[in-house]
């Protein structure tokens, strides 16, 4: 799967994307972001504070509760800020 | 219906001067444009850079823009938003609706900007002389496109 960082989560886990093998039990948006705040720590304090780290599965908006079943691609960034 | 993503500069007089032009079935043409500005929080910008996640950007927008469809009827409509590094003054949006009498042109167009500005994935990064800078998300905007969560397109009240 690959996982993609945005805007200033790319910097805090210091890349853009990298491609990972999840675990079996890492089955939805909230187990996968658990799991990479395990590897980052900066990233960690990020989805520590509600609301910043946002996500989208095969580039559409997903909650945490979204399962990764099928999934190609995860996105996280923060709020969007376009316009 | 168009949505652009650009890298480079646009005009957004001469964008305006194409749409909808040769159709008389059109009587109303509103427009946004979004421009960059030169001060933020009482600090100077020096230039802007707008990034934005390609493929769901594309998606997102042409999403925003038939919901803006089906609430409205708009004869036609455009969006085009740049990214990449601009300097202010230089145009980063425009959004515009043609439709046969100004009420729906104008509330399309609103909703188009407000709706572009939450659910579409863009992030400002500032260049101030003391360094560069995210912008954050504002409250102001999620309660500008929360309001058309629950109102009804404008239809005889």
């Amino acid at each position: 799967m690959r996982i993609r960082y945005f805007a200033w989560l790319k910097q805090r886990v210091g890349r853009a994307e990298e491609e990972v093998v999840l675990p079996n039990e890492i089955a939805t948006v909230g187990q996968l972001k658990a799991w990479l705040a395990g590897r980052y720590p900066r990233f960690a304090e990020a989805c520590a504070a509600t609301g910043v780290v946002k996500a989208a599965v095969d580039q559409e908006f997903a909650e945490d509760d979204r399962p990764l079943a099928g999934a190609r691609e995860v996105a996280f960034f923060p709020p969007v800020t376009g316009g | 219906m168009t949505v652009r993503i650009v890298e480079q500069p646009f005009d957004p007089a001469r964008e305006l001067a194409a749409f909808a032009r040769g159709r008389s079935d059109v009587g109303a043409v509103a427009s946004f444009t979004g421009l960059v500005r030169d001060e933020h929080g009482g600090e100077r910008i020096l230039a802007m850079t707008l990034e934005h996640y390609p493929g769901m950007t594309e998606r997102q927008l042409a999403r925003i823009e038939a919901e803006a469809r089906a609430r409205w009827p708009l004869l036609d409509a455009l969006v085009i938003h740049r990214v990449g590094r601009m300097l202010p003054g230089e145009p980063i949006v425009l959004v515009a609706t043609a439709s046969a009498h100004r009420a729906a042109a104008l509330e399309a167009c609103a909703f188009l900007i407000d709706w572009l500005k939450t659910k579409a994935p863009f992030w400002k990064l500032e260049e101030t002389p003391t360094g560069a800078r995210w912008v954050e998300a504002r409250a102001s905007d999620d309660a500008a496109a929360a309001r058309w969560e629950r109102r009804e397109p404008s239809s005889p009240r």
